[in-house]
């Protein structure tokens, strides 16, 4: 793949990060003008090594101040900046301008499903909620003994693992087509996150959740279409954590 | 050092009493599916594939099964299964995809009214089947007509 970007670009001298031009297309949206949001493309000369982020910095700092997306950490962590790249929910940060076809234009939007409020920035308030609604804290009515730490063994954390990774940036439970419908799903994201705890042998809470999760816009909602699993940024198996909560409603204990 | 919060914090109230649907629901798709892998292939292994095969399939043949309990017992549970477990993916696609309410209670209301149709007659074809009608060429018939 890097080889045959720098194959387009003709002769580099040596130790020179190769460059080659991209079509970056984005679906603005300015709610003070437009009624609609359009599609408006940018053509940029990129370096072999750039992600999709810087990009979007590039026309922001050079051609375009009013572009409007947000990043934070901008390296994978905080999850501000989940957009859709070709029609994928992907972050930003961590999608390399090579891994795409740059033959082709890059289609960037803003996530699906949840209110777009500017250009590539959504309302995540619908999301936080149902986060919110599954109570995603320790529930505990014990006092550790003399003041220390709640003692859990290797085996016991290994099996919430997974679901401790998520950074909440929205890509899967964005992705996931019945989220699109009517926004009244948990979605998988809220569901990870119930995971996280249900499965947690200090908490106490796990009815709790199972209950709320038990609903008619609970986990039975799932399709099992992987769009999640596909789309989260930290390699959470979200599918199949959602299976598993799926699994301990029905036998009604963790 | 860690801190208690003293309850309540977390609400403890029961969202729904009774029977939950959405979850029973999922569960018959989940029995009815694997159960349908075999009634299918079953079904279609009997009157594909054994003996002469597809061109065996004719009138007398289809009366010779409905003429036996086992068969009888095989295909209402393969209509009943079938059925029920297509109107209800059918009712969950409309409820992912009909945004509008009015629109989905039309439609969710249309294959309620589809399914109990067509298990009504499909029950009654497979128990009041008649395989010797009277005053039929005796060659289309089954063979156990000729002593009726």
């Amino acid at each position: 793949m890097a080889s045959a970007v720098a194959a387009k670009s003709g002769p580099i001298a040596h130790g020179e990060v190769p460059t080659f031009p991209v079509t970056i297309i984005i679906r603005r949206f300015d709610p003070e003008v437009d009624k609609e949001p359009r599609w408006v493309d940018y053509d940029l000369q990129m370096h072999g090594t750039d992600r999709v982020l810087d990009a979007l910095h590039k026309i922001k700092w050079e051609i375009d101040g009013s572009l409007a997306f947000r990043r934070s950490c901008a390296h994978g962590v905080c999850g501000s900046d989940a957009m859709r790249i070709n029609g994928k929910n992907r972050l930003a940060c961590k999608t390399l301008l090579k891994d795409l076809d740059v033959s082709k234009p890059i289609y960037i939007e803003a996530l699906k499903g949840l209110p777009l409020e500017k250009d590539l920035i959504v309302d995540m308030e619908p999301f936080f909620d149902s986060y919110r609604a599954v109570q995603p804290f320790l529930i505990a009515s014990s006092k550790p003994k003399d003041g220390k730490e709640r003692l859990q063994s290797a085996a016991q954390r290994e099996i919430f693992d997974e679901t401790t990774k998520c950074i909440l940036c929205a890509a899967c439970t964005s992705s996931c087509p019945v989220f699109w419908t009517d926004g009244q799903y948990f979605g998988p994201a809220a569901i990870v996150n119930a995971h996280r705890f249900i499965f947690d042998s200090r908490d106490e809470g796990a009815q709790v959740r199972m209950d709320i999760l038990n609903d008619k816009e609970g986990v039975w909602r799932c399709r099992t279409t992987f769009n999640c699993t596909d789309a989260c940024p930290r390699g959470i198996q979200v599918t199949k954590v959602i299976g598993e909560v799926k699994q301990a409603i029905l036998r009604g204990k963790p | 050092m860690t801190v208690t919060i003293d309850s309540p914090r977390a609400s403890t109230t029961k969202h729904h009493k009774g029977i939950n649907l959405e979850k029973w629901g999922w569960v018959f798709m989940r029995a009815s599916g694997v159960l349908l892998v075999v009634l299918i292939f079953g079904h279609l292994f009997v009157n594909l594939m054994i003996g002469h095969g597809v061109k065996a399939l004719d009138f007398a043949f289809v009366g010779g099964k409905f003429s036996d309990p086992f068969w009888q017992v095989w295909d209402m549970l393969l209509l009943w299964f079938a059925l029920i477990h297509g109107a209800n993916g059918m009712r969950t696609v409309i409820n992912d995809y009909a945004h509008n309410r009015l629109v989905g209670v039309v439609l969710k209301s249309f294959i309620l009214l589809a399914t109990i149709v067509l298990l009504t007659l499909g029950t009654l074809v497979i128990y009041t089947f008649d395989p010797c009608p009277a005053g039929s060429p005796a060659d289309l018939l089954p063979s156990f007509c000729a002593g009726v």
